[in-house]
């Protein structure tokens, strides 16, 4: 019979002799009348066929197939089990021009893999997933699979498989049909010729589409494991037949083209471009900065979320850096800035940044009056605070340090940009202390404000924030005892 | 051009310099940066970022792009960490070269964000099932999260094995000044990757041996190539280390707060020095020795309750006396802090001249 020695007959897609197995090369490790060895057969056909050998790239599981690279002269890869849909995405996405087939059980797919089937389906990878569903885990001696039907005796079920504790058997062909992305999905079943010569059908069918870079295709085949179900190969192919067929019925269930998508294409760049590195030959401008003759200084800003916190930090970081300094920034993160409340440290230095924490800054920017009370007392001793309200609240000093009261939020207000408070801010430290030229905020606000307007008014800001400074009642007067 | 980068960022910048064109991950903070950047720039540069469905999941794109020949990426933290240890296991028994960052964050469990050194364990001595180690990078400041990510690349592909940067939430979340030079090593060929050609179609990725005796001469062959890094790939800073009295030891972060503790305990009158190891994996035990060899203590100091520290006393093998401060909880120990407890464990009083 013609069909009889399609499933006898050795591709050239196997190895002659399985010299990667430890003994017994010349037959395979699976028992007799296993659906495995069946299924191998139908997919080194399908490969020679094809003409595929040379692209293929085979993911073997965890399972009884584990060794299936004893047998496929192709190239081949073992994954942990359950992940061979992840590690098939990455050998696909790397090799586009590759054909990878991914080759799972049961519990390596719809057990401990479940998750990646899933999300490796439903991004459409354009690779292709044969699954051999056997009812039962089969390597390690026949406990109970996520496809083992209700009443099925195993290891593990002891009185058969109790819908009440175990739950009943999943339908992966179907659950991955209700996903957009995959473009071919069929179950298929190993009871008979007839059935055989339909999943020969299907496994070619599959690598067809992934040869035509199609998009994710996926074949269930039902696979007689008569160790386990302890039947003989006859027995077992019946019982595929006549158990597994009713619960787990046979067909197409998905065939279509993928919709042309609108993606979006990512611009291309050199990575010279897009690290700014200077072209080559080019003298690296700014190896040794000339150190300029500035005061280093450490500074703590804190306010509330919004009010620009982390940025202000980050420009007078950014105009350190542009006078040759060492610098630091260091900011708060994650849920505290969720809950409302912001603060970061900024070092400036003229040698390298030890701790980037600053413990007494010379400079404490508080935003909001619980700043104010929580960092006023680390200030170094005849440091500087500015706080952005009119006065101290009343009964509050800072003994060791010099208070400017700069009603920044105000002033921005005033300004019509109630987001510049920061600049207000940055105007009046800049002015305070020298540390750095009031023109390199500038120039550094021009890289992060592209809006000439609300440039113009951050100008404005620093402008008013140095004035304020300028015009003050001499600080001791303000620290109110 | 000097940049004020995140250390984060300068992770996937540094990556992409090494030739890295594949990252794989799943997004946690304060990992979450180093994956919004690759997603940015790999893609820019004609490589591939895929938010995985898990931490699971991303670790095993991991094995398949490595599989694949390519320098892959990934990143997380503590949780995500634990994920992928299987997967790291998998990694090192199949000799698959690839760089994994740790942002680290307070543990065990949930914990919290804040940055934290408890990963130590997990990733310095295994974590995963298994005779393997994984090679272990410290960076301590934002250029060295560049710098050690393209060492994490070179040292995989020279060892066949993962790589990991071990770092924590201030490093990767603080800005600093980032100076990139085009990097044009060349990238080692990888005859052994299965990518899909007729060239590579006889490869074969696997770390299943069933036979005890050929997995005993696999793990054999792996202890050998662990000896070998072990003797050439230590790296170490030293830093007022010239005949200490007292050597501080910290390594991330916590090396950036005892260069400034060193500097506070010489205003003190003591001769204080520290020595910071890079690599931790391998440790530079005869470097940490040999610094450490006419000094009265070794004051050890940690974002854990005492990790690294096993590793110390392993190094002085109880020569010298060896005393340990750590912080744990996401709580960064401050300069002065560690100070006054180096002065009070060497039984000064503390003058602060303020
Ligand atoms: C993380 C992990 N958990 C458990 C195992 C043990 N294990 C190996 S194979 C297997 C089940 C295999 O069953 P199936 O996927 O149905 O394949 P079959 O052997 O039936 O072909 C299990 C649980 C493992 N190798 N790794
Ligand atoms: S145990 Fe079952 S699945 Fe495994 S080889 Fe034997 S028949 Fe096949």
């Amino acid at each position: 019979m013609s069909d009889y020695r399609v499933i006898e007959a050795k591709s050239s897609v196997f190895f002659d002799r399985y010299e990667r197995k430890p003994e017994l090369q010349q037959q395979t490790h699976y028992c007799p009348g296993c659906g495995h060895g069946v299924v191998h057969k139908l997919i080194a056909e399908a490969i020679e066929d094809l003409g595929l050998q040379d692209r293929t790239i085979l993911v073997s599981p965890v399972g009884c197939s584990v060794f299936a690279y004893y047998y496929f002269n192709t190239g081949n890869v073992q994954a942990a089990h359950g992940r061979t849909p992840a590690v098939a995405t990455a050998l696909k996405r790397s090799h586009p021009e590759s054909i990878v087939i991914g080759y799972q059980g049961d519990g390596d797919l719809a057990a401990i893999g479940m998750s990646e089937i899933v999300h490796a389906a439903n991004r459409g990878e354009k690779f292709t997933i044969f699954f051999v569903n056997n009812a039962i885990y089969g390597m390690t001696g026949g406990q109970m699979a996520p496809t083992t039907l209700v009443g099925q005796m195993s290891t593990t079920t002891p009185w058969g498989r109790r819908p009440s504790n175990e739950g009943f058997p999943l339908h992966m062909a179907e659950l991955l049909a209700t996903l957009e992305a995959p473009v071919y999905i069929e179950r298929v079943a190993l009871c008979d010729n007839k059935n055989i010569m339909r999943t020969r059908k299907a496994v070619r069918k599959a690598l067809e589409l992934q040869r035509d870079a199609a998009g994710f295709s996926f074949v269930e085949i039902l696979s007689p494991c008569p160790t386990i179900w302890k039947m003989t190969p006859a027995e077992a192919r019946n019982w595929v037949a006549e158990k597994m067929l009713p619960v787990f019925p046979l067909g197409v269930l998905r065939d279509r083209k993928l919709p042309p998508s609108g993606n979006a294409v990512p611009p291309q760049h050199s990575v010279a471009e897009l690290l700014e590195l200077a072209a080559p030959g080019e003298a690296p401008s700014t190896l040794q900065p000339p150190r300029a003759p500035l005061p280093g200084l450490a500074v703590n800003i804190a306010g509330f979320g919004g009010q620009g916190i982390l940025l202000l930090g980050q420009v007078l970081a950014e105009m350190g850096l542009r006078a040759g300094q060492e610098v630091s920034w260091l900011p708060s993160y994650g849920p505290e800035m969720r809950s409302g409340s912001a603060h970061c440290h900024v070092c400036l230095a003229n040698e390298r940044v030890g701790s980037p924490l600053v413990e007494h800054p010379q400079v404490l920017v508080a935003m909001n009056e619980p700043s104010l009370r929580k960092f006023a007392a680390q200030v170094a001793a005849d440091g500087l605070v500015l706080y952005n309200r009119d006065a101290l609240p009343a009964g509050f000093s800072v003994p060791q340090a010099r208070v400017y009261c700069v009603p920044a939020s105000e002033i921005a207000d005033r300004l019509g940009a109630a987001k510049t408070a920061n600049m207000v801010m940055l105007g009046a430290l800049l002015e305070l202390t020298h540390a750095l030229p009031a023109e390199t905020a500038l120039a550094v606000l021009q890289t992060k404000v592209r809006n000439p307007a609300l440039l113009e008014i951050n100008r404005h800001a620093l402008d008013a924030g140095a004035e304020r400074i300028r015009k003050a009642v001499p600080p001791a007067i303000l620290t109110t005892a | 051009m000097r940049q004020l980068c995140k250390g984060n960022v300068a992770v996937v910048k540094g990556a992409l310099l090494a030739g890295c064109r594949a990252y794989y991950g799943y997004p946690i903070t304060p990992a979450s940066e180093i994956a919004e950047a690759a997603a940015e720039l790999l893609p820019q540069a004609g490589g591939t970022f895929l938010q995985a469905e898990s931490e699971v999941a991303a670790i095993n794109m991991v094995y398949g792009a490595a599989a694949a020949g390519l320098r892959v990426l990934t990143a997380s933290s503590g949780p995500g960490i634990s994920l992928m240890q299987e997967g790291l296991s998998y990694l090192a028994g199949a000799e698959l070269p690839c760089v994994i960052v740790d942002v680290g964050r307070g543990g065990p469990g949930l914990g919290n964000i804040a940055p934290e050194q408890g990963d130590y364990f997990a990733l310095v001595k295994g974590g995963g099932h298994g005779n393997y180690r994984n090679l272990v990078l410290a960076p301590a400041s934002v250029q060295e999260m560049a710098d050690l990510t393209m060492l994490a690349f070179d040292l995989a592909d020279r060892y066949r094995n993962p790589a990991v940067v071990l770092t924590d939430g201030y490093i990767g979340q603080m800005m600093e000044p980032l100076e990139l030079r085009a990097h044009d090593v060349p990238q080692p060929e990888k005859p052994w990757a299965v990518c899909g050609t007729p060239e590579t179609r006889q490869n074969l990725i696997t770390s299943i041996y069933m036979e005890p005796d050929v997995l005993e001469a696999h793990v054999r062959k792996l202890e050998a190539k662990y000896r070998q890094a072990a003797q050439a790939e230590a790296r170490y800073e030293l830093y007022c280390a010239d005949e200490p009295e007292v050597l501080l030891v910290g390594y991330g972060i916590v090396s950036r707060v005892l260069r400034s503790a060193v500097d506070l305990a010489r205003a003190q009158g003591v001769r204080a020095g520290l020595f910071r190891p890079i690599t931790l994996w391998p440790f530079p035990s005869q470097a940490l020795a040999r610094a450490a060899r006419r000094c009265q203590s070794v004051f050890v100091v940690e974002m854990s309750t005492g990790q690294m520290v096993e590793d110390v006393r392993l190094a002085l093998d109880g020569r010298v006396d060896v005393e340990f401060f750590g912080r744990v909880g996401g709580n960064v120990p401050l300069a002065e802090e560690v100070c006054q407890e180096l002065l009070v464990r060497m039984g000064m009083t503390v003058d602060w001249g303020v």
